[in-house]
């Protein structure tokens, strides 16, 4: 296990909503509620060094550490948080819950409805990126955090930090929207409905109501993914990463198997996430993110943020990323700055698509870093100095200074 | 994957930025275009308690000023200006940067709308030595604070003290405080401004 890794961590649940119904933006309701999340790193005295990551689509409460203390389960956000990386785990609090209408842990259409005793389906409300944000803002009451130092997430997850902001904002000192936008567009929209589409038209999905079944509707799952996969690259990346080579053949097949390496790692990756993700919470999230749009509903991104005056927000997006392309992030950054907010943007040259927010991860250090640090000084937050390298030399030392932290 | 390392303790500032620091007051509202790689910010916010802002378009620059925990934005100076609210600066700074402008009466008016001074600095082509170069080889002179060949990029307009001031004039901006240097060092120039001094530094404010 590495040592800059922030070990085996355990997934834990807070459930909510069990007299009186979560009210969801729908008008529906909901209860009772739970969350999966995970923390890193200590609270402080005064509560303020917390940070929460939010996930995107697929993601989950499991973004740093080992669960299970398994190695080949590392968190999704395993590059940027743990000691002495950019979410510093040896500084800061770090907590990353899973969103409601997902399907690790969070209640999501295949939870059991205790109306029926039977998985939700399609009975699950429609539940938008508010309704993720208003869930989490039980999470915090109930761990007793006011004020967040700062809430981080890219795509869908920069969605959620956006909802903090707009709507939240009394809880968090600072907002990093990373490759997302304010104002899901239309071809977004139309990307998440061949999805969806892809999961309707296969006969195993039944309607929704597949839990019982021995056939899930893996194949219209798989394809949604692969639609996904080839909106995370980029034209360049794809170059890159698989150019025109064939998969295992010296030639073409002149035949209908898969044959180039970018098929292979398609279909690869469509089948892998089938063992890991529902198909009704495919549905449900991506709706969830066409629904987002912080413009409304007075039509101005500038009046939408008036009430975050005294945040500072740091927005990243990437160069190559045509699914969340960079006008989405500097009209953001306009309107920030309109309304007289503290706003560093910065688009990042990179080859990689959309999800570059996961791979550029010297650049994102370098940013977070600084920015996290310029924090700590600006907001006056009581944290220990960072760790420099040498003191992190050997798991020996590191083990001992944790045994000190928690002695003090 | 490691931070980078911190930075090196305060090197000098330029001294067309020292100048400017100069001319700022403590507590200002300060908005830096071009801010390059931060350090006039970070100088006026460590001695002067200055609130600032920077836009820069280079990576590199953006880099060092977040290194610096400065706020910055990447832009080009003309998206860059257009988005703040007017009069929400003390001063908005555009050091050595006019000659290369496409339209600097844009960007000044600009200036002068989101801030209440300007402050600038630039290169100055009237003085004596690049008359003489002109004079004696024939040669477009050289800047003696900016040495760059004609030929390189970015490309930029070639202008004089005399020729600033008579356009400020023609486009109602009065240039009130004036620092005036030789090689970096400031000099009295007396009537001489123009022959003596490689690079002005003004405050600008609008006419009337």
């Amino acid at each position: 296990m590495s040592i800059d890794s922030a070990g085996t961590v355990v997934t834990q649940f807070f459930t909510f909503a069990e007299e009186e119904p979560f009210g969801l933006e729908s008008g529906e309701s909901l209860g009772p509620v739970t969350l999966a999340y995970e923390t890193y790193g200590t609270l402080n005295s005064d509560r303020s060094n917390g940070i929460l990551v939010c996930h995107a689509l697929s993601g989950s409460a499991h973004a740093a550490g080992w669960l299970d203390g398994d190695s080949d389960k590392p968190g999704w956000w395993e590059d940027c948080i743990g000691p002495g990386k950019a979410f510093d785990t040896d500084r800061f609090f770090v907590l990353c819950s899973n969103v409601i209408g997902s399907c690790y842990g969070s209640t999501g259409p295949a939870s059991i409805d205790p109306k029926t005793g039977k998985p939700y389906g399609l009975n699950f409300p429609v539940v938008t990126v508010g309704d993720m944000v208003r869930a989490q803002v039980r999470l915090l009451n109930h761990l007793g955090i006011d004020r967040l130092l700062c809430v981080a997430g890219g795509s869908m997850g920069g969605m959620q930090v956006l909802e903090w902001a707009a709507h939240h904002p009394a809880r968090t000192r600072a907002a990093i929207p990373i490759a997302t936008t304010a104002h899901h567009s239309p071809m977004l929209i139309a990307f998440s409905e061949v999805g969806r589409q892809a999961i309707y038209a296969d006969p195993a999905w039944h309607q929704g109501a597949y839990y019982d079944q021995t056939q899930k509707p893996d194949a219209g799952l798989a394809l949604a993914r692969m639609i996904g996969h080839i909106t995370y690259l980029s034209e360049e990346s794809m170059q890159l990463k698989f150019g025109r080579r064939l998969q295992g053949i010296e030639k073409y097949g002149y035949e209908f198997e898969t044959e180039f390496e970018v098929e292979s790692y398609l279909k690869y990756n469509g089948l892998k996430f089938t063992r890991r993700f529902d198909a009704n919470s495919y549905l449900y999230v991506t709706k969830a993110m066409d629904y987002f749009d912080l413009k409304q509903p007075t039509g101005s991104l500038a009046a939408t943020f008036a009430g975050a005056a005294d945040l500072k927000f740091l927005v990243i997006s990437f160069t190559s990323d045509w699914l969340y392309p960079s006008y989405h992030s500097k009209q953001l950054v306009s309107a920030l700055t309109a309304a007289n907010i503290d706003v560093t943007y910065l688009d990042v040259k990179s080859s990689w698509g959309h999800d570059a927010f996961l791979l550029e991860v010297e650049t994102m250090t370098h940013l977070l870093g600084s920015f996290l640090e310029r924090l700590v000084r600006e907001e006056q937050i009581a944290v220990p100095a960072p760790l420099g390298a040498s003191q992190r030399g050997s798991s020996t030392t590191l083990q001992s200074t944790r045994l000190a932290d928690n002695l003090a | 994957m490691k931070l980078p390392p911190p930075s090196p303790p305060t090197a000098p500032l330029r001294p067309d930025l020292s100048a400017i620091a100069d001319l700022v007051e403590a507590g200002w509202r300060v908005l830096d275009l071009g801010c390059g790689d931060g350090a006039l910010l970070e100088f006026l916010r460590d001695h002067k308690a200055v609130r600032g802002r920077g836009i820069e378009l280079s990576e590199k620059g953006m880099l060092a000023c977040v290194h610096r925990g400065l706020s910055v934005r990447q832009g080009n100076l003309q998206e860059g200006l257009a988005d703040y609210p007017d009069q929400s600066f003390d001063a908005v700074i555009l050091s050595q940067t006019l000659p290369f402008l496409d339209d600097p009466a844009m960007v000044l008016n600009e200036m002068l709308r989101v801030g209440r001074t300007a402050i600038v600095s630039f290169s100055n082509w009237g003085h004596w030595r690049c008359r003489l170069e002109l004079l004696f080889t024939g040669r477009i002179p050289i800047a003696v604070d900016l040495p760059q060949q004609w030929h390189e990029s970015p490309r930029r307009q070639l202008f004089s003290v005399t020729d600033f001031a008579r356009f400020c004039r023609q486009i109602d901006i009065r240039i009130d405080r004036q620092i005036y240097m030789n090689h970096g060092i400031r000099i009295r120039t007396g009537r001489f401004k123009n022959l003596l001094s490689t690079t002005a530094v003004f405050t600008l404010h609008r006419g009337n």
